[in-house]
């Protein structure tokens, strides 16, 4: 079972590792600067010069997207992993609590999601200094909310399972029932979901833009790249689908590993293998 | 086969035979398609206008917010409503002028300080009731009084009496002005039953149309009103379609949901002008796009540094990157060719060394901040990237810091010491540098004080001599493009696109888009 | 059920609570806003006299509590108040595009739901095979561009080159026939059901896979019975929680995170009334959207939290 990694696993692997590896090195890969306008026509066809061709204003768009690889790879997976700890912690700690604390935090997230995200996000941009730690907390925070939401559905029905019951009967510490028995059951639906996460964090911080967070121009995100040009597909010009390609196979690149973690995940439980 | 050919077209234009039809018959005759169209649409516009249909105008700018009130009218989708409801005393003419609405005819006396407005007789509200001067009064009282919310009341300030006398409306300046009345035809100062007084938002008026139809933000519906003193308003029904997202427009009219669009995004504008069904126009403009610097702030208190900055922006790219081509390079003042009394100066062109030079000069050596954000004009932060570029070249360094869409106006504009604005034109030089670049000006954005420009400006006003007066506007032109803080790289074109279902579209218009929002009530239905 | 009586109950106490907690909320982030309502109506083009002068007719200078305790008052006798901006009643117009919104949002639930649920089922019976990687790619690549990518792409192509349905919703009027109703709104369904599809599908597959390893579907396995009758009768009911809560969740960005759509496609819904009046600062209008869109998703969760108790394995096999 170990040794045998499916092809598409691999294949998402290998998609993964170049991404990471071209944002960790980006300013080394990309022939260009990020800003550099090297042309002065714009949206030109690909040469043996700019291999994507140029952008809305000129600039190389394959440096663009390097770079922006790299503005995205890093905040997406940040408020990722931020969004993922934080719910699911809380969510499974309401789920095996029970009681007021279930009640307290529940209905205090349910208050967190009913506050339409665009007023949420003006209050905040106005009372503090917008910076890319900010952003990625904010985001992580309000993505939370959501994974809680999931994370403590699926682990009440866990926790009311005959081997939960038996570890509590052994008098088990909440900690241990957590994270032996709770996580190790429910990793599946928060794989999945932690892949989907990923994607949304990605498109979430080109729509931040609008509020003028986070990323300034010229510099620029994945997603911000595709609205960049997005004007050109009426246009029959492709500039704006190279990125947005871009997100794609690094959302199914992502995912596949995911899938994989997931059936991976089956042997922990003690079932079949 | 010329004979034959025109015969046909004219049947066409007249509805005798479908277009389809015309169009077999002439590609039988041996004319290209091409022919055949143009032939056909100059047929149409000979039979004259033609009564009657419906004309769908797709606009952009309107707001779930908005309302009927023409003083606080405050976008073009509100402006052109109203103004098919309801007219001002005058309007702007095709090639420049005015031309009496309400009024049928005004006169100033030799120091520019009365001016007489005689009423157009026997013209009613579309609720039957006639129009009288008092009513004009009323308006103006209203725009200009003490509580008043309007748009308009930076025009009014220097009015010291309005009187009706019969039909006609006198109105006392405290200074002489020359172009007051172009204030008249301002879209603010609509003509309203006792002003607006009682009820600003009733859309009664003496335009050509009826309103039928408001939600507000979304469309409304005109009816051709049949009591209308003049002769504009050809279509029976106008509908008025809020779209504002730029594709959404497009599509829209290449789909035929819409006749009529304006605001043709200058990338697609190209593009959709090879589709044989859809022509679009376009006009250039008094709008432009600029980056705003306080005379006032550090580092921009420094004519060197200002100077330095206006030699150090490629105005020319802009125009192909920004505005595609659709539009000219501006050169640093507000004016250009649309303006009546235009004088050219010598194109400012990029030129890194000058801006080397005036930048060392300056003795400032720090980097320089520009907010910039997408709401200030389309492709603002772009502009800005641009501009970050050509500087870099003449070794001055430019941060560019993207500020929130949402309250841009209220926060960033007229607060910051350097950002990109917008400005749309005004009908003259003297509306645009009171407005503007006055010392006392209500928008003073360039925070620029200058004694010599007031004084040029208090005289112009008060000279009569057009030559004269062309003159003055040009000093006051070099005073501000060597010495302001405006840094102006491109006038905008206004880019409108119809399809071939209406004709009557005309050039001539200045300055504004839609045919300064006649387009709708001028153009008509093919038959 | 005496104790899902009283749960209910008590959420929905609990419920209101909450919507009074948010609408203080709302109401004291709209005033942090820099900027005002008078700035905002008037534009850049407005002179300080007239900003003074619209901010006293607006009310805007009395103290916030009052004014919060009027819009109170009159939310509890069921009056929303009169917009500053455009003066108009707030029932109605907020009334009318929560209607145009509901409409849009059901039909898009309509279809995505159950098929995103069927291509889940689809992709477990297929898992690691050819239809489960093609629905994983497919749905995974819709999400990934943004939303008016996609909506663009699909106006262009179907709309304006095929011309097989509206491109854009303008022609959508509440009172119209059902037929023209839905032409206005099918690309803008197609668009949020690629949108919407991904997550639910996949969370769908994911949650029956962790049933699927349970030992007890092992046994029902080793009896014998089909994949897919062990999937329906015993893998599926047990894994309704998850799939329910991002269901739910999905249902709640159809009613109000749908602005991007609706400015596309012109469709006249909530979404742009609540941002254009945020932008104009107009706060009755923000406080009445913020309390209608806080009751759905309080009310989403609250059917969330129902549907999970009563599939919950401990009440459905009671010891």
């Amino acid at each position: 079972m170990l040794t045998r990694i499916p092809a598409a696993t691999i294949l998402g692997f290998v998609f993964s590792t170049l991404f990471f590896l071209l944002a960790i090195f980006a300013p080394l890969v990309a022939p260009y600067g990020y800003d550099e306008v090297v042309s002065t026509g714009f949206w030109e066809p690909a040469t043996s010069d700019f291999l994507l061709g140029t952008d809305n204003i000129g600039r190389d768009l394959l440096s663009r997207m390097i770079y922006g690889l790299q503005t995205t790879i890093w905040i997406a997976t940040l408020a990722t992993i931020l969004s993922f700890t934080t719910g699911s912690i809380l969510g499974f700690l309401a789920a095996v609590m029970g009681g007021w604390i279930d009640q307290a935090l529940s209905r205090f997230i349910d208050l967190m999601m009913s506050i339409p995200s665009l007023i949420f996000a003006l209050v905040i941009l106005s009372i503090m200094p917008i910076t890319i730690t900010i952003l990625i907390v904010v985001m992580g925070l309000l993505d939370a909310t959501r994974v809680y939401r999931l994370a403590r559905a699926v682990a009440v029905d866990i926790n009311v399972m005959d081997y939960v019951e038996a570890a509590k009967l052994r008098g088990e510490r909440w900690r241990w029932i957590i994270f032996r028995e709770i996580l190790p059951n429910s990793l599946s639906p928060l794989v999945a979901e932690m892949g989907l996460r990923f994607i949304f964090a990605v498109l979430f911080i080109s729509t931040l833009s609008f509020l003028g967070l986070g990323i300034q121009p010229p510099q620029a995100d994945l997603g911000g790249l595709v609205k960049e040009n997005a004007e050109g597909l009426t246009y029959g010009i492709g500039a704006a689908l190279y990125p947005a390609a871009t997100i794609a196979v690094l959302a199914i690149s992502v995912n596949l590993v995911a899938d994989w973690i997931l059936s991976r995940t089956s042997s922990l439980k003690g079932g079949r293998g | 086969m010329n004979d034959q050919l025109n015969y046909y077209a004219r049947r066409a234009a007249l509805g005798l035979i479908s277009r389809r039809e015309f169009i077999g018959r002439a590609l039988a005759l041996g004319a290209t398609a091409a022919t055949a169209n143009t032939l056909l649409s100059s047929a149409v516009k000979a039979a004259g206008p033609q009564p009657g249909g419906i004309i769908r105008l797709g606009i952009q700018g309107g707001s779930t917010t908005d309302n009927l009130d023409p003083a606080t009218a405050a976008n073009f989708a509100a402006t052109q409503g109203n103004l098919l409801w309801g007219e001002a005393l005058l309007s702007l003419v095709d090639g420049g002028g005015l031309a009496g609405r309400v009024a049928e005819s005004y006169e100033g006396s030799p120091d520019a300080k009365t001016w007489r407005f005689k009423l157009r007789d026997g013209i009613t509200y579309s609720n039957g009731k006639p129009v009288t001067s008092d009513d004009v009064v009323a308006t103006i009282e209203r725009h200009a009084g003490e509580d008043t919310e309007s748009g308009a009341l930076g025009l009014l300030r220097d009015i010291d009496t309005v009187t009706a006398e019969d039909n006609t409306v006198v109105i006392g300046l405290k200074n002489p002005n020359a172009d007051l009345p172009y204030y008249m035809q301002d879209y603010h100062l609509i003509i309203q039953p006792d002003g607006g007084k009682d009820d600003p938002t009733a859309a009664i008026g003496t335009g050509p149309y009826i309103l039928k139809e408001f939600e507000a933000g979304v469309r409304s519906v005109f009816e051709k009103n049949p009591n209308y003193w003049g002769d504009y308003g050809y279509a029976s029904t106008i509908e008025l379609i809020v779209i504002n997202d730029n594709t959404a427009r497009v599509a829209a009219l290449q789909a035929g949901q819409v006749d009529l669009i304006d605001r043709v995004p200058p990338r697609t504008a190209g593009l959709i002008d090879k589709n044989p069904n859809i022509t679009v126009h376009s006009v250039p403009s008094s709008g432009h796009y600029v980056f705003i610097m306080h005379c006032d702030t550090a580092p921009f208190n420094n004519n060197d540094l200002r100077l330095a900055l206006k030699h150090g922006i490629n105005r020319q790219e802009m125009v192909d990157k920004i505005l595609f081509g659709y539009g000219s390079a501006g050169n640093d003042t507000p004016i250009n060719a649309a303006y009546p009394l235009y004088t050219e100066f010598e194109q400012r062109e990029y030129d890194p060394d000058k801006a080397k030079f005036h930048f060392n000069k300056s003795g400032y050596d720090g980097s320089i901040l520009l907010r910039t954000s997408d709401n200030s004009f389309p492709g603002a932060p772009d502009a800005a990237a641009l501009f970050q570029q050509s500087l870099a070249a003449a070794g001055i360094k430019l941060e560019i810091k993207r500020e929130p869409n949402d309250g841009y106006w209220s926060e960033v504009w007229n607060k910051q010491p350097f950002c990109t604005s917008y400005w749309g034109g005004r009908p003259i030089q003297d509306q645009m540098f009171s407005t503007a670049y006055l010392s006392s000006a209500d928008w003073n954005d360039t925070r620029f004080f200058n004694d010599e420009f007031d004084k040029l400006l208090v005289t112009a006003r008060g000279e009569v001599n057009t030559t004269k007066r062309k003159q003055i506007y040009a000093d006051m032109g070099t005073v501000l493009r060597n010495e302001g803080g405006l840094i102006c790289p491109m006038f905008n074109d206004f880019v409108d696109a119809q399809s071939s279902r209406i004709v009557g579209w005309k050039n001539e218009t200045p300055g504004f888009a839609l045919m300064n929002n006649s387009a709708p009530m001028r153009m008509w239905v093919k038959a | 059920m005496g104790l899902l009586a009283k749960l209910l109950a008590q959420r929905i106490a609990l419920g209101l609570l909450l919507l009074f907690l948010i609408s203080i909320f709302i109401f004291a982030g709209t005033l942090l806003l820099p900027g005002d309502v008078a700035q905002q109506i008037l534009g850049q083009t407005a002179t300080p006299e007239a900003l003074a002068n619209l901010r006293a007719k607006l009310g805007v200078n009395e103290p916030p509590i009052d004014r919060y305790l009027t819009w109170l008052g009159g939310l509890l006798t069921g009056d929303l108040g009169t917009a500053l901006t455009s003066g108009q009643n707030i029932n109605e117009a907020l009334f009318r595009r929560l209607a145009n919104t509901f409409f849009l949002a059901f039909w898009a639930a309509i279809i995505a739901v159950p098929l995103a649920i069927f291509l889940g089922l689809l992709a477990v019976r297929f898992r690691d095979r050819w239809p489960d990687k093609l629905i994983s790619a497919s749905t995974l690549s819709t999400i990934s561009m943004p939303e008016f990518v996609i909506g663009y792409i699909l106006m262009f192509i179907l709309g304006v080159k095929l011309r097989w349905f509206s491109p854009t919703a303008v022609g959508y009027r509440p009172d119209a026939d059902l037929l023209s109703r839905l032409d206005s709104i099918a690309i803008p369904i197609m668009v949020l059901t690629l949108v919407v599809l991904a997550h639910m599908m996949r969370m769908t597959r994911a949650a029956i896979l962790n049933v699927m390893q349970s030992a007890y579907i092992e046994t029902a396995e080793l009896k014998g019975l089909s994949t897919f009758t062990v999937i329906r009768k015993h893998a599926f009911p047990n894994a309704i929680s998850p799939v329910v809560n991002v269901v739910m969740l999905n249902l709640a960005y159809l009613v109000v995170g749908v602005v991007v759509v609706e400015v596309v496609f012109v469709y006249p819904g909530l979404g742009q009334y609540l941002v254009d009046h945020v932008t104009k600062r107009d706060i009755p209008v923000v406080q009445a959207c913020g309390i209608i869109f806080a009751t759905i998703y309080i009310g989403l969760n609250l059917v969330a939290d129902l549907i999970s108790i009563l599939t919950n394995p401990r009440l459905r096999h009671p010891k």
